[in-house]
């Protein structure tokens, strides 16, 4: 990372922005969306990572292989998330030879 | 290299420029952040896994938690990593006075956050939702309390975990304000902060998942 230095108004945006994120995961947590509540609660938090992740941790400013190593993290989790679902969502769905 | 080379903080003899040390550094905790993302993310999982074998339980149980006190903790937590950025931001210019006050707002911020955070455990204590023998959960069918202990298990071990990395950050944010105040960092030479930071916006992203996961998305469920 060479020396990029943001100003205090991109920093202030960006902090009030993650606030109103914040509120607006909060008002809508009452609204019955049915099973898009997760859906819509998860996109704020997601928006609100990368606000975090890009400004406050400076990733738009970071090496390709700072970023290489993030998209590899990513990539691990998700082998991590889906593997483990997609096992625990089909147990039962076929029968156990012998039981 | 140059013969007359003389080792600084900003460049030790191993990297050729000050700017590769440094880049070494960025990656350096950036590897450790992931190997935290694994295992967050194994505690994320069970939630998940859990709360699709129960959700009845697990939605009853969710909805107890107070989601004003945990979207307030969220905003203490956000102004904390506003906070540590513009620490940064005064160390990459070199302004020692500003990066200290920054510090210690970040601090205090992080002191809040904690002490808000013990508030609503020893609320859980009074309720008898701590799991192990005196759990009970109200108005909750006996068969069904194991898997509420369930969810007050997960939901100890995750905030617990998280409040733990916070002490140490806390930690960590101390020994920076004494490191600062004996004039240690420089516009030349800031990775210490610079890295802190990334360490403390990190912990902030965890809360941020789960936050909602928490406290939020069985809310709108009738009771």
């Amino acid at each position: 990372m060479s020396e990029h230095i943001d100003s205090i108004k991109t920093y202030t945006v960006v902090w009030l922005v993650l606030l109103a994120l914040t509120a607006a995961t909060t008002a809508v947590a009452y609204v019955d969306l049915g099973p898009f509540s997760v859906v819509v609660a998860l996109v704020i938090a997601v928006c609100k990572m990368l606000l975090v992740a890009l400004f406050f941790m400076h990733v738009r400013h970071s090496t390709k292989l700072t970023r290489l190593v993030l998209l590899g993290a990513l990539m691990w989790l998700g082998i991590l998330i889906l593997l483990t679902l997609t096992d625990f969502s089909t147990r039962g769905v076929l029968g156990v030879p012998g039981r | 290299m140059a013969e007359a080379h003389v080792e600084t903080l900003a460049l030790r003899e191993q990297f050729d420029t000050a700017e590769q040390q440094k880049d070494a550094s960025t990656l350096g905790m950036w590897l450790f952040l992931i190997t935290e993302v694994m295992f967050f993310g194994g505690m994320f999982l069970a939630y998940t896994v859990y709360r699709h074998l129960y959700p009845m339980v697990f939605a009853v149980a969710s909805s107890s938690l107070d989601a004003v006190v945990g979207a307030a903790n969220t905003a203490v937590l956000l102004c904390s990593s506003f906070t540590m950025v513009l620490a940064v931001r005064a160390s990459q210019l070199g302004q020692r006075k500003a990066l200290i006050v920054f510090l210690i707002l970040t601090l205090i911020l992080g002191f809040a956050f904690l002490g808000v955070k013990a508030y609503e455990w020893n609320l859980k204590f009074e309720e008898h939702h701590v799991p192990g023998a005196t759990f009970h959960f109200e108005g909750m069918a006996p068969d069904l309390q194991r898997h509420a202990q369930l969810f007050f298990s997960l939901y100890f071990a995750m905030t617990g975990l998280h409040a733990l990395h916070m002490v140490i950050g806390v930690g960590i944010l101390s020994f920076l304000i004494f490191q600062a105040s004996k004039g240690r960092f420089s516009a030349e030479y800031m990775t210490p902060v610079d890295v802190a930071g990334l360490y403390w916006h990190f912990v902030d992203i965890i809360w941020i998942f789960l936050f909602p996961l928490l406290y939020l998305i069985d809310r709108h469920l009738p009771k």
